[in-house]
C-alpha cells in the first residue's frame, strides 16, 4: 500500500521540552490509522504539524510522496480534541462559514450540508443557536463540518469524547463509511477499546518517540507469547499437575460449569503438544490462542519505555 | 472568497445583526447629547434659596448694603439683641434657616480684623457655594471699608475697572481674518477625544472576541483552515468596519436631529425681542462659521480619518494579542495597563498641547505612534508644518506594522495555550519563537 502521508525525521521541541524526536511514520492510503500514546506523548504536536498549525524544527512531511504545500490544507479535515463552536451563531450559518473557510463555495456547502443534516436527522437544528444545543448535539455539527469538504485525509483527535453510546456507534459507522469511500483516517486516542474496533494500522508514540508501528494484526501477532486458553471438564488437580510438569500455568480458575486454564508454552512448541497432553485426562470444551489486546501491548510498551529511562 | 474577507464578513455581520448594535447606534447620539446637556440641565434645576441668618456685630455688611441673591437669602438680626450663643440656638431651633453668618465687632476699627473674625455655622457641612458667597460678601465689604478709610469714592474705583478683549491675528493665515483659537481648540480636542474613545471601545471588543474564540475552543477548528495572522487581521478589520459604520450613522443621525430640531424651533412664533436675540446669535453664528471655514478643513478631515483608522489598527492588533495571551477577561487587566497608559497619556498631554500646540512636548508626543493619533489630531487645526504631519503619518504606519508583527507572534502562540496566565517573560519568549 502506498503511503498517503509520510513523516520524515520530524523533530519538534517547545521551550526545552521535546515534543517529537526523529519521528518517521508512514500512513498508508485508505487506512484507518490509530495514533496512540499516553497524554503528552506528542500526538497533538504531530497533528498540529500535519495541519500546518505549527512547523517542525527539522524534517518534513510528504503527501503522496511530495513535500506538503500550504494549499494541501484543503485536503485535510481535522476534528481537534479541544473543539467548540461560536455559541451565539446559528448552526446553519456556522456550518456554512466553516465550510467556506475550507474552500467550498456557498451553494456547494449548502447542498452538502443539507445531505448530512438529513442523514443525521437534524434538519430542525439549522436555525438554532449553538448555546441551545447539548454538548453531544454540538459535537455532531462539528463532525459534519470536519468531513463536509470530502478531504483525502481525516484527522480525529479523541472523537468520541462527549458522545453517548448510541451516537458513538453512529460516528464509528460514519468513520468506517468515509474510509470505504476512500478517505484515509488518522485516529488519535489514548482509549484503546475503540482502536481495536476500527483501526487497521497503529503507531504508538511515547515520550516524543515512536516506539511501535505496523498493521494492527501484525503488531498483535508480534506480541503473541505462545499462550493458550483451554476450557475443560475433568479432574482439575490431575490436569494442573500435568500442565505444570510440561508447561507454564499462567492462570487457572472455574468458569461456569467447567474449568479454564491459561497456559504458556515454551518457544517453538506447537499447541498440539498441550492438546496431546490433556486429551487423555479431560474433555476439552474450548481451545484458543491468547492474542494480546492493544491495551496490553500499550501498557507493556509504555511501562517498558518508562522503566528504561 | 478570500479567507480573510470571509472572516471580516463574519465579524461584521455577527455584530451588526445584534440588537445591541441597533440600540446603541440609534441611542448613541441621544446618549452623547444627553451627556453634554445633562450637567447644564442639572445646574438649571431650580432650588429654593439658602436662608442665612446674619449677626453682624460690626454693622459692616449693613453699612455697605449687602444684598441677597437668588440662591442665598440673608436675614439680618439686630446685633444689640442677640449674642453668638443665642444666634446658634436660633439656627438650631428654627428649621427655616440653613446657616448662621457671624461677624465679630472690631474694637480698633482695623478692617483687616475681619479677615479672621467672620464665621459660618451650618446645621450640616457648609456647602462650598454658601461659603464662597459669604466670603465674597465679607471681602467686598472689607474692600469698600478700606477705600472709605482712605477717603476714596467707591464709584470711582468701580468706574475705573475695565474688561479687555484682544483681537488675535495669525500672520501665516491672513491679516483680514481674525485667528480662531477657540474654534481650533474645540475642533482639535473633539477629534482627539473621539479617537481616544473609539480606540478604547472597539479594541476592547477585539480582545473580548479573541477570548471568546479561545474559551469556546473554536480557534482550534479555525486555525486548521486559516493562518492565525489572517484570523487576527480579519477580526481587527471586521470590528473596525463595524465601528466606522456606527460612527457614520451617528454623524448622519446627529445632523438630521440637529436640522429637525432647528427647523421646529424656527417654526414657532417669535416675539420681537426673541427675533432680536436670534439675530445677534446668528451674527455670532456667522462669525463662528467664518472662523470654521478658515480652518484647514481638508487636512483636518484627512488627518482625522488617517489617525482614526491608524490608531485603531495599531492598538487593535495589540489588544488582539492580549486576548490571545489570556483565558478570561479578568486575567487581561495585567496586560491592559501598558496599552491604556499611553492612550490616557495622549489625552492628558493634549490639554497642554492645546495651550501651546507648537511646543517640543507637542511635537514629540505627536510623533510617537502610541500617542500621535490623539495629540496630532489636537494640533492639526493649528496648522502643523507639512513635514511634521508627513513624518508623524509615516511613523504611524511603521508603528502599525511593527505592533501588528509583534502582536501576530504573541497571538499565534497564545491562542493555543490554555490554563495558566503567561508572564511578560513568557510573552517575550513567544515573540522570539520562530516556528519555521
Amino acid at each position: 500500500m502506498n503511503a498517503l502521508l509520510e513523516a520524515v525525521n520530524v523533530n519538534k521541541s517547545y521551550d526545552g521540552h521535546r515534543a517529537l524526536t526523529d519521528l518517521n511514520l508512514a500512513i498508508p492510503e485508505g487506512s484507518i490509522f490509530g495514533l496512540l500514546g499516553p497524554n503528552g506523548a506528542g500526538k497533538t504536536s504531530f497533528i498540529r504539524i500535519i495541519n500546518q498549525i505549527t512547523a517542525p524544527d527539522s524534517g518534513q512531511l510528504l503527501l503522496n510522496g511530495k513535500p506538503m504545500k500550504s494549499a494541501d490544507i484543503a485536503r485535510i479535515g481535522y476534528l481537534p480534541e479541544e473543539r467548540g463552536l461560536y455559541k451565539k451563531m446559528t448552526v446553519g450559518e456556522q456550518a456554512l462559514y466553516l465550510s467556506k473557510l475550507k474552500g467550498l463555495s456557498g451553494s456547494e456547502a449548502k447542498a452538502k450540508l443539507k445531505e448530512w443534516f438529513e442523514r443525521f436527522e437534524i434538519e430542525s437544528w439549522w436555525n438554532k443557536k449553538i448555546e441551545e444545543l447539548s454538548k453531544g448535539m454540538a459535537q455532531k455539527v462539528q463532525f459534519i463540518v470536519t468531513v463536509l469538504h470530502q478531504p483525502d485525509l481525516l484527522i480525529f483527535d479523541e472523537p468520541f469524547t462527549g458522545f453517548d453510546p448510541i451516537n458513538t456507534e453512529l460516528i464509528k459507522s460514519e468513520i468506517r463509511r468515509l474510509n470505504k469511500e476512500g478517505a484515509t483516517i488518522i485516529f488519535s486516542t489514548h482509549r484503546m477499546e475503540s482502536v481495536e474496533e476500527i483501526c487497521d494500522h497503529i503507531a504508538l508514540i511515547n515520550r516524543s518517540k515512536k516506539i511501535l508501528e505496523g498493521p494492527l494484526k501484525q503488531v498483535r501477532n508480534d506480541f503473541r507469547t505462545n499462550t493458550f486458553k483451554v476450557a475443560y471438564v475433568g479432574d482439575s488437580d490431575q490436569v494442573t499437575s500435568v500442565i505444570k510438569e510440561n508447561f507454564e500455568l499462567v492462570d487457572d480458575h472455574n468458569w461456569q460449569d467447567h474449568r479454564e486454564a491459561t497456559v504458556k508454552l515454551p518457544e517453538n512448541t506447537k499447541p498440539n503438544a498441550l492438546l496431546e497432553a490433556l486429551l487423555p485426562i479431560a474433555v476439552i470444551d474450548h481451545f484458543e490462542e491468547v492474542i494480546p489486546s492493544v491495551n496490553d501491548i500499550f501498557i507493556r510498551m509504555v511501562q517498558k519505555g518508562n522503566n528504561n529511562e | 472568497m478570500n479567507k480573510t474577507l470571509l472572516i471580516i464578513q463574519r465579524e461584521f455581520l455577527s455584530r451588526v445583526r445584534k440588537k445591541s448594535f441597533l440600540i446603541m447606534t440609534l441611542l448613541g447620539p441621544i446618549l452623547f447629547g444627553g451627556l453634554m446637556v445633562a450637567p447644564a440641565l442639572v445646574a438649571s434645576i431650580p432650588e429654593g434659596p439658602k436662608e442665612i441668618l446674619v449677626v453682624d456685630q460690626s454693622y459692616l455688611l449693613l453699612r455697605f448694603d449687602a444684598k441677597s441673591d437668588d440662591k442665598h437669602k440673608l436675614e439680618f438680626l439686630n446685633p444689640e439683641e442677640i449674642n453668638r450663643e443665642q444666634a446658634i440656638e436660633r439656627l438650631q431651633s428654627d428649621e427655616k434657616y440653613d446657616a448662621l453668618f457671624y461677624i465679630e465687632v472690631s474694637e480698633s476699627g482695623d478692617p483687616d480684623f475681619w479677615k479672621r473674625n467672620g464665621a459660618i455655622y451650618g446645621k450640616e457641612d457648609v456647602s462650598l457655594g454658601l461659603e464662597s458667597y459669604c466670603t465674597e460678601l465679607l471681602e467686598s465689604a472689607i474692600f469698600k471699608e478700606k477705600l472709605v478709610s482712605q477717603d476714596v469714592d467707591y464709584a470711582i474705583v468701580e468706574n475705573a475697572k475695565t474688561s479687555v478683549s484682544l483681537r488675535t491675528f495669525n500672520l501665516s493665515e491672513s491679516l483680514e481674518q481674525e485667528s480662531a483659537t477657540e474654534i481650533k481648540i474645540v475642533v482639535g480636542y473633539a477629534c482627539g477625544f473621539f479617537i481616544y474613545i473609539f480606540i478604547f471601545l472597539y479594541s476592547a471588543q477585539i480582545m473580548r472576541g479573541v477570548i471568546e474564540e479561545k474559551t469556546s475552543r473554536i480557534v482550534e477548528v479555525l486555525i486548521s483552515s486559516v493562518r492565525p495572522f489572517q484570523l487576527m487581521v480579519g477580526k481587527v478589520f471586521g470590528i473596525g468596519t463595524v465601528g466606522v459604520l456606527q460612527f457614520v450613522i451617528w454623524v448622519v443621525l446627529s445632523i438630521v436631529i440637529f436640522q429637525v430640531a432647528s427647523a421646529t424651533l424656527l417654526d414657532t412664533q417669535l416675539s420681537p425681542e426673541e427675533i432680536a436675540a436670534g439675530m445677534e446669535a446668528s451674527t455670532q453664528g456667522m462669525e463662528i462659521m467664518d472662523q470654521i471655514s478658515s480652518l484647514p478643513l481638508a487636512t483636518i478631515l484627512g488627518g482625522f480619518l488617517f489617525f482614526f483608522i491608524g490608531g485603531y489598527l495599531l492598538y487593535g492588533a495589540l489588544f488582539a494579542a492580549v486576548g490571545a495571551a489570556v483565558d478570561t477577561e479578568t486575567d487581561s487587566q495585567q496586560f491592559m495597563a501598558p496599552l491604556a497608559i499611553p492612550l490616557v497619556l495622549g489625552l492628558i498631554v493634549s490639554s497642554n498641547v492645546i495651550e501651546n500646540p507648537h511646543s517640543d512636548l507637542a511635537f514629540w508626543f505627536s510623533m510617537i505612534p502610541f500617542t500621535s493619533p490623539i495629540v496630532m489630531m489636537v494640533r492639526i487645526p493649528f496648522d502643523v508644518p507639512g513635514w511634521e504631519l508627513a513624518l508623524s503619518m509615516a511613523l504611524m504606519i511603521l508603528g502599525f506594522l511593527a505592533t501588528t508583527g509583534l502582536a501576530a507572534r504573541i497571538y499565534r502562540v497564545g491562542i493555543l495555550m490554555y490554563g495558566k496566565k503567561p508572564s511578560y517573560k513568557e510573552l517575550w519568549k513567544w515573540i522570539r519563537y520562530n516556528p519555521s
